[in-house]
């Protein structure tokens, strides 16, 4: 399994924010994306999750059942954005509950992913009663029911305790070793063994384009051999 | 804390083609019992549409005096309107809030197609709104001193008539779900898209009352419905995509 992002361009409000950024992330690692205050992170997982179409390039997803993308990779991924989806007026299981009847998923899977995030004393509270630490690992445990391959986190530790960023950095390393992909934007160092990692830079229009006709480049965070561009472009669709 | 799973890797549903349109099925099924949730919590507006309906018939005699001869001449019309306006008076959350709070981002991940999940969501709406105020319909026909024989031709049309209502509202819900306070333009957006279910509702009220036949208007108002079911998932998932731009 690998995730491939392959040379996309994102364009919102007519503003240009990613151009020509290539990266891959083969099953079982983790990608931290990094950058300035609105260099496009947010953008980049949007993007990812279909929300945001790209004006060009594609997201692919190579796996057992061949290479998915766009509206076929969308039952792939868990997204778990700035907002957590939580509804106050039902109760904390409830609402993990909702989740996992949307992926089929049983119910001792949800007791089990609530205790994964701590919070099986609030079980049976309403979701209104939660801080707000709680509630976005109430967000960050319908990850766990959703069962889904590629995790996709927008900054998962905001508001988060210290044990309780180290217990999402300890979920997101289980996750990867069963095989599985996560997409991480944060600029808080998670404490993961291996990630990959990828630095994003605002984009500048005035900058030359570089060489290979990428209007911009996604300058490696470290020497990875994961960020190559791929010549493979346009063998889908 | 604990991993989150203790008995090895945890396995990735990748389901079989048959397996898929079971999971859909679930997953509707899920969202529908999710709202129906929702809506019968407090503030979930589930039985608000309903007592805004009984007071907006029960209001209009005040207005318009007691006479018997007048009010069963005019029921059709103050019911099929009460029962816009109710249909109206929820929309504006079905799919706001849940643009609010980041649900419509899963739901965009659902194992169903958008358009599926409209389809489910308006069928709550309906659930929680159309079906109730058919049901209380007769007795406030009565009241307004509908002839006994029209009242099984109101309730036809309103079954066959409110689906319409929630459809063609779910695309005015969906073009406004990330605009605040968004309910006004709803309304001035979909109400003029209600007049044909309103013309061909009362129009079989009317007929029956008349001792005219009055299943073509039933069938149109039907028609309608149909055409909204064909027509209105398609319209408001497209909109709902462009909202989460």
């Amino acid at each position: 399994m690998e995730l491939r992002i392959e040379s996309i361009t994102a364009r919102r409000g007519g503003r240009t924010i990613l151009a020509g950024l290539t990266a891959s992330v083969p099953g079982g690692r983790a990608l931290i994306v990094t950058g300035p205050n609105g260099a496009g992170k947010s953008t980049l997982l949007r993007m990812i999750a279909g929300f945001l179409p790209p004006v060009s390039g594609r997201v692919v997803l190579h796996g057992d059942e061949g290479p998915l993308g766009g509206s076929a990779l969308q039952p792939r991924l868990a997204y778990a954005g700035h907002l957590d989806a939580v509804k106050p007026a039902l109760g904390v299981a409830q609402n993990l509950m909702l989740w996992a009847g949307l992926s089929g998923t049983g119910s001792a899977e949800v007791d089990r992913a609530l205790a994964a995030v701590s919070l099986e004393t609030m079980a049976s509270r309403p979701a209104g009663e939660c801080s707000a630490g709680q509630r976005r690992r109430l967000g960050l445990a319908r990850l766990l029911v959703s069962k889904r391959p590629v995790w996709m986190m927008d900054e998962p530790t905001a508001s988060l305790d210290r044990a309780s960023a180290e217990a999402v950095s300890a979920l997101v390393e289980t996750h990867c070793e069963g095989g599985g992909i996560a997409v991480i934007a944060t600029h808080l160092d998670m404490g993961l063994r291996d990630p990959l990692s990828l630095e994003i830079a605002p984009f500048d229009p005035d900058r030359p384009a570089a060489p290979g006709g990428d209007g911009m480049s996604p300058r490696p965070g470290a020497e990875d051999p994961f960020l190559a561009g791929h010549d493979d472009a346009g063998a889908f669709r | 804390m604990p991993g989150p799973s203790d008995d090895g890797a945890p396995g990735f549903e990748t389901p079989a083609k048959p397996g898929v349109r079971l999971q859909m099925i679930a997953a509707l099924v899920a969202i529908i019992r999710r709202d129906l949730a929702l809506a019968l919590r407090l503030g979930g507006g589930g039985a608000v549409g309903l007592a805004f309906f009984v007071l907006a018939v029960v209001l209009i005699p005040f207005g318009v005096g007691r006479e018997p001869e007048t009010l069963a001449r005019i029921a059709a019309g103050i019911v099929w309107v009460s029962a816009l306006l109710a249909a109206l008076l929820s929309l504006d959350r079905l799919f706001q809030a849940d643009a609010e709070d980041g649900t419509l981002e899963q739901l965009m991940l659902a194992d169903a197609p958008l358009e599926a999940v409209v389809m489910a969501k308006t069928a709550a709406h309906w659930l929680t709104t159309g079906l109730p105020i058919t049901l209380v319909a007769p007795l406030l026909a009565v009241m307004l001193n509908m002839p006994g024989a029209s009242i099984p031709a109101m309730m036809a049309a309103m079954l066959v008539g409110t689906p319409a209502l929630s459809l063609t509202g779910a695309v005015g819900a969906a073009l406004t779900a990330g605009i605040r306070r968004g309910g006004l333009l709803v309304s001035i957006l979909v109400l003029p898209l209600y007049v044909p279910t309103l013309i061909f509702g009362a129009r079989t009220v009317e007929n029956a009352t008349l001792g005219l036949p009055w299943a073509p208007p039933l069938l149109l108002t039907a028609g309608i419905s149909l055409g909204a079911a064909a027509l209105a998932p398609v319209a408001a998932a497209y909109a709902l995509r462009i909202t989460l731009r």
